[in-house]
Formats: C-alpha cells, sequence, structure tokens
C-alpha cells in the first residue's frame, strides 16, 4: 500500500503554480523523510499553504513532480484516491460537516471510502476521539463544541483514515488564545508517536519542541530550511532574520 | 396532578388576556379586530352552515336558501373528484387517491425513508398506472376520460418525485467544470425558464402531434406530464443551485481531504447542507409546481378544476359555482398547506441539536 518503502514520504521537485499572474511556487524541492515533522513558516502569501494542498492535490501543480511514498501525484482519479488514503489533512478553520454529529463526522469517510463495518468505523473513531480528549461530545453536532474542541475532532476525523503523513494549514490561527494549546497538546502527542508531519504554523514554540525542520518561505520559494536551534538561533537568509524579528517580539 | 393542571391553564389563559389588553395599542387593536368580527363572522355562519342546504342532495333543496348549497357537493362530489371517467370503474381513482395519498402521509415521517419506501412508491405509480388506464384484466378507460383528484395527484407526484432529483443532477451539471456537461445543462434551463409553462404544455399536446409520426406519439397525458416534469425539473434546479453556492469551499475541501468520492462528496456532504439552506425557495417553487398542474386543463385534460366545471354545467342545478369552487380550493389548500407543513418540519429537524 505505501509503494516504496525506502522513498521519502514526500519529495517535491520544482514544483511550480500560478494563480492567475500570481506565482504562488518557483520551483520548490523538498524531500520529507518518514516520521519527520516540518514546520512550515513564512510572510502570508508566501505559498506555505499552497505548498501543503499541493501535496494532497486541493491545488494541482503545473511543472515539477511530487511524490508520496514514492508513488506520482497527480489529478487522475486513481492517483487521487490513493494520495488522499495516505495523507491527512487538518484545516485552519476546521471544516467540520456541521450536519453531522462529531461520530458521523469521524466514521463516515471510513465507512464509505474504506468501507469499513459501521461497528469497526465507530470503535475506532471512539479510540481517537478518546485521545484527542473529547470521547463525551461525540453526539453533539459540531456547532456545539468550542473552536479548540472541534480542531481537535478535525484531528480525529483526520486519523480515522490510518494516513501515514499528516498536512496541518495553520490548525491554530483561527483559534481563541486560550484553546492554541489543547490543539498543539494533541499535535505533539501525534509527533511523540512518529506521525510524518508539514505544519504550516506561527507556533514557534511548537517549532522548537516538536519539529526536525523549521523551512522558511517566502514569494513561492524556499529560503531556508534547518534544525530549529539553527534557525531561530542563527538564520542564514536576510529575509528569514526580518520574518523571525516580526513575529518573535 | 389536576391542581398543576389548573395552575398551568389558569397561566395560560391570563398570559392570553394580557397579550390581548395588557397595553393600550393591543387593547385599541383588540376592541377593533372584536368589532370587525362581530360584523363578518355571523353573515359566514349563516352563509356556510345555518342557512346552507345539505341534504337531501337535490336540486330542490337548494331553491328556496340564501346559505350555501352544499347538496350539490354532496351529490356531485364523485364526479368533481373523478371528472368524466367511467360511473363503473370509479372505485379505481378513489383508488389511485387513497393509495397515493395515504403513501404521502406515510412518507412524511424520517423514519419511513429507506429503501424500501422508493420500491413502495414505485409499486405505487405502477399500480395507479394501472388502474387508472386498465388492461391486464381491467376494462381500458383511455386517459382522455381520466379525470379530478388523481388526475392532480400524479401529475404532481411524478412531476416533483421526478423533478426533484432530475433538478440536483441539473444543478450540479451546470456547476461542472467540464464545459459540455456544463454548456448543455444551463441551455435546457435557460430555454424551459424561458418559456411559459402554457407554452410548453401547446408544444406538448399540439406541436408535438404535427412533427412526429402517430405511432411514435405517446399520449396526450403522458406528454403533458414530461412537460410539467421538465419545468420542474429546470427550476428546482436552480434553486438546489443556489443552495450549493451557499455552500463554503471548505466543506467540499474536507471531504475530497477524507477522500470522498464526487458522488459520495455531494451525497453526504453538500447536497444534504445545501438543501437545507433552500428549504423556505424549494417549498416555494414545490407550491408553486402542485398548483401549476391546474394549468392541464388548456390542452384538454380534466384535472380537479376541469372536472368541478363540467360538473357545474349539469342544467338541473342552479350552478352553484362558488361553493364547488371552495370545494376545490379546500383539497388544494390541503395539499399545498401539507406540503409546507412538511417542509417546516423538516427545517426544525436539520436546525435541532442531535440528541
Amino acid at each position: 500500500m505505501n509503494g516504496d518503502n525506502s522513498a521519502p514520504a514526500v519529495s517535491l521537485s520544482n514544483v511550480e503554480k500560478h494563480f492567475g499572474n500570481f506565482q504562488a511556487l518557483r520551483s520548490v524541492n523538498l524531500d520529507v523523510a518518514r516520521g519527520e515533522r516540518i514546520v512550515i513558516c513564512g510572510p502570508s502569501g508566501s505559498g506555505k499553504s499552497t505548498l501543503i494542498r499541493c501535496i494532497n492535490q486541493l491545488e494541482q501543480h503545473e511543472a515539477g513532480e511530487i511524490r508520496v511514498n514514492g508513488r506520482e501525484v497527480g489529478s487522475e482519479p486513481a492517483q487521487l484516491e490513493a494520495i488522499r488514503r495516505e495523507v491527512g489533512m487538518v484545516f485552519q478553520s476546521f471544516n467540520l460537516f456541521p450536519h453531522l454529529t462529531i461520530l458521523e463526522n469521524c466514521t463516515l469517510a471510513p465507512i464509505w471510502v474504506k468501507k469499513l463495518p459501521k461497528a469497526d468505523a465507530e470503535a475506532k473513531a471512539m479510540a481517537l476521539l478518546e485521545r484527542v480528549r473529547i470521547p463525551d461530545q461525540a453526539h453533539k453536532r459540531p456547532g456545539q463544541l468550542s473552536g479548540g474542541q472541534q480542531q481537535r475532532v478535525a484531528i480525529a476525523r483526520a486519523l480515522c483514515m490510518e494516513p501515514s503523513i499528516m498536512l496541518f494549514d495553520e490548525p491554530t490561527s483561527a483559534l481563541d488564545p486560550e484553546m492554541v494549546k489543547e490543539v498543539l497538546d494533541v499535535m505533539l502527542g501525534l509527533a511523540e508517536d512518529g506521525m510524518t508531519m508539514l505544519v504550516v504554523t506561527h507556533e514557534m514554540g511548537f517549532a522548537r519542541q516538536a519539529a526536525d525542520r523549521v523551512i522558511f518561505m517566502d514569494q513561492g520559494e524556499i529560503l531556508e530550511s534547518a534544525p530549529p536551534d539553527q534557525f531561530f538561533a542563527n538564520p542564514q537568509h536576510e529575509r528569514t532574520k526580518t520574518f523571525l524579528g516580526q513575529i518573535l517580539h | 396532578m389536576s391542581a398543576i393542571i389548573q395552575a398551568s391553564l389558569t397561566h395560560t389563559v391570563f398570559g392570553f388576556v394580557r397579550r390581548l389588553v395588557g397595553s393600550p395599542l393591543n387593547f385599541v387593536l383588540t376592541l377593533i379586530f372584536a368589532g370587525l368580527l362581530a360584523v363578518a363572522l355571523p353573515p359566514v355562519i349563516r352563509w356556510v352552515i345555518t342557512d346552507a342546504a345539505f341534504f337531501p342532495a337535490v336540486p330542490e333543496s337548494c331553491k328556496a336558501i340564501s346559505g350555501a348549497c352544499w347538496s350539490f357537493v354532496i351529490a356531485k362530489h364523485s364526479q368533481i373528484l373523478f371528472g368524466i371517467y367511467p360511473n363503473d370503474e370509479r372505485w379505481r381513482p378513489l383508488i389511485v387517491c387513497v393509495l397515493l395519498i395515504g403513501l404521502l402521509v406515510y412518507s412524511v415521517r424520517p423514519s419511513a425513508w429507506s429503501k424500501r419506501l422508493a420500491w413502495f412508491w414505485g409499486g405505487a405509480l405502477i399500480s395507479s398506472w394501472w388502474l387508472m388506464g386498465g388492461g391486464f384484466g381491467l376494462t381500458v378507460v383511455e386517459s382522455d376520460l381520466w379525470g379530478g383528484l388523481p388526475v392532480t395527484l400524479i401529475l404532481t407526484v411524478v412531476a416533483i418525485g421526478f423533478g426533484f432529483p432530475t433538478g440536483i443532477l441539473l444543478a450540479l451539471a451546470r456547476r461542472s467544470k467540464l464545459p459540455v456537461i456544463s454548456l448543455l445543462a444551463t441551455l435546457f434551463i435557460e430555454m424551459t425558464r424561458a418559456l411559459p409553462l402554457l407554452s410548453i404544455l401547446f408544444i406538448a399536446s399540439i406541436m408535438l402531434p404535427l412533427m412526429l409520426p402517430e405511432e411514435l406519439l405517446p399520449d396526450k397525458f403522458f406528454r403533458a406530464l414530461i412537460a410539467l416534469y421538465l419545468f420542474a425539473s429546470a427550476y428546482l434546479s436552480e434553486v438546489i443551485r443556489g443552495g450549493l453556492q451557499a455552500i463554503p469551499k471548505g466543506q467540499f475541501e474536507a471531504g475530497e481531504a477524507v477522500g470522498l468520492s464526487f458522488a459520495q462528496l455531494n451525497a453526504k456532504i453538500i447536497l444534504p447542507q445545501a438543501i437545507t439552506v433552500v428549504i423556505p425557495a424549494l417549498t416555494n417553487t414545490i407550491i408553486v409546481m402542485i398548483k401549476n398542474t391546474s394549468l392541464v386543463l388548456v390542452v384538454g385534460l380534466f384535472d380537479l378544476i376541469s372536472s368541478g366545471k363540467a360538473a357545474l354545467a349539469d342544467p338541473a342545478w342552479s350552478s352553484p359555482s362558488v361553493e364547488t369552487y371552495l370545494f376545490i380550493t379546500l383539497i388544494y389548500f390541503l395539499l399545498c398547506f401539507g406540503f409546507s407543513r412538511f417542509a417546516d418540519r423538516m427545517e426544525q429537524r436539520a436546525k435541532a441539536p442531535a440528541k
């Protein structure tokens, strides 16, 4: 199922993406090893979200090659299906399905995509809701939960598909400050368990604590890529220094 | 226990009285409306009940009365309800009405929604067709002779029952990224909407026979049915498209990201939300469609209203048309109001928090 076992979890080579005349990604190259935790930061419009959205093809890249677990990523239905089984995603605005209960949010894809029996899907979902510490909310609707709780459900929903790679697109940016920690704690737990993670975030505390590498992007390019100690203590690039100066007060 | 009931009753009554006379404005309004009712209600009651003729249901009973001639409606109910359908066979449209109305009422409860219900409906429609038209052991009754309530019910149920899913497909097709599909759907919707229903019915009943050889031509009832169905699908599709546009992009992305296929994404995530958003507009369109079925009278089909008209032509009676149309109005009201209550319940159900 995982294709080539020695291949990197994610590998991008010379990936390009435009939105009209705006170039969102310029010849991006990136290899992510299995189990590696990557934090991607950069000013807004720098292409960080586009980068991870190309990995699961919510955006289609125009040039270059993306491979996930060695398998080429494209927009063919078979490729899409394969890629989305491997890659889970968590969004800034949670995007839970408001008309379904928390439990149904989590079991929908396992039942319909993986054809899991309902009882199995529910058992698995309850175990994961336990893990993100909201099993008692399983029969409520998303609108009845706080932002932090919703984002934890969103993480559980993605994990229910048993992905080998998790993408996080600014998972804490839409949260009230007091709820950021509960979401980050869940993400730290995932990182400790060895999940391959690509996280777009400005939570530098999380980067320091959990990341193997921090990547800085600006104007569609990866300008800097270094382990957190080195990244924060000794940024190489002028624009990285400016950016860090702006977000670390 | 009874003390509690009494207390809550007193509370309700006092609340009601307080709302009637609680403020100077309410007091004045209550006075005005009480006065209006006192003037308007007695003559209405006299006309509808006390001065009206009910039995015996013969023409003479209406000669010397100043109230409503209900005896006409009572005497002619079978003709109003079933039109010019042969007298001896009227048990057949009666069964069709009972079957369709019974199934409509049964289908209202969400707990009844299952694959089995779809089979019930399929069976009900096929047996309605057979009961109305005959064959296979029943006397054949040509569709020219069908009339009244079963015609209205069949036209409504088929036009909307098939128009709704077709409308969903058209709405999805119009939003498709594939230009050919989107163009075809748009073309169909715009053409259908640009024509008045009357002219579509005329095309179906008068122009089609000129263009098609006789053996390829479906009968008049079927042609009107198709016309209504196409018209309903075009209108419903635009209402549904409005709902689709109200769904945030994040819902599509979240569904795609967990690997749902296009069909699964729409069936499980997008359409349930989109349709809920547009329930008021859908109700509006569907009620208009229920009443639109009465337009088939222009192409010579006997719906409820035409049957009522035909019954009024009896020279023995003094043409109590107000009473007849009130009776027909009541039937339309029950159909439309019933549907609007159903739509309201669906809305409440969608809003209600999960248990």
